[in-house]
């Protein structure tokens, strides 16, 4: 029983990713899209929150999203996996429902 | 029959700012006709919407903070509202409406709608659903 929870804003633009990292149960995975992929990074002000808040969730990042920001893939925290579009949806298949925090 | 559903819609956002508030309580009543097992969830600025003494005249807005007093009449009975949500803003119970509906299977007994959990509820209830729906 694992949840998918997506996050599509950054986290410096609202609370969004903090409020979805509060909610998640052990075991679900949180995947980062759209603006979202910007609360990937390492070295800023939110890397370490999302770290602590993260430790117990599998982390994921959409690598369309990434490269498109010109995110080079050294600046993706550690803890965090690249997936691409067809990664995304077999994680929604798998898993057994999807939260979308908007 | 198909089997029933939980359907768990998420209210994250204050009422009048933005259309998603007003938008979501339309897909809930709407999604009220099909029979299935309904909940709402109201955290972050989410709570903001069920505070009583909204008045929309002069702003020239649609007051539809009444219509939450009405989902007991559709059967949507459990409005979960997030206990740390609520102190974050310095709200409590009373700045809510009193929001009831009537038991059928208790002879129509007036109940609370409002059901306050912890944040680590909030994430249970989330948890216990086969549908979630963000606004």
């Amino acid at each position: 029983m694992s949840t998918l929870h997506t996050v599509n804003k950054s986290p410096f633009q609202n609370q969004t990713l903090i409020s979805c990292l509060g909610h998640t149960k052990a075991g679900d995975s949180v995947l980062l899209i759209e603006d979202g992929v910007y609360g990937a990074m390492s070295g800023n002000a939110m890397s370490e929150v999302v770290a602590s808040m993260g430790a117990n969730v599998k982390l994921f990042v959409l690598g369309p999203d990434v490269a498109a920001r010109g995110i080079d893939a050294a600046r993706v925290a550690e803890g965090f996996t690249q997936v691409d579009y067809e990664g995304f949806v077999d994680m929604a298949a798998s898993c057994d429902r999807v939260q979308n925090w908007l | 029959m198909s089997k029933v559903k939980k359907f768990l819609y998420v209210n994250r956002k204050a009422p009048y700012g933005t259309i998603y508030a007003q938008e979501a309580l339309e897909v809930v009543l709407i999604g009220a006709a099909f029979d299935q097992d309904v909940s709402l969830a109201f955290l972050d600025d989410g709570v903001f919407q069920l505070t009583k003494g909204q008045d929309t005249k002069e702003a020239g807005l649609k007051n539809f903070s009444p219509t939450f007093r009405a989902l007991g009449d559709y059967e949507v009975t459990k409005l979960y509202v997030e206990q740390e949500s609520l102190d974050e803003r310095g709200l409590t119970l009373d700045d809510l409406q009193d929001i009831q509906y009537e038991d059928e299977d208790d002879d129509y007994a007036e109940k609370p709608s409002i059901i306050v959990v912890s944040r680590a509820g909030m994430a249970d209830v989330m948890a216990d659903q086969d549908v979630v729906l963000s606004f």
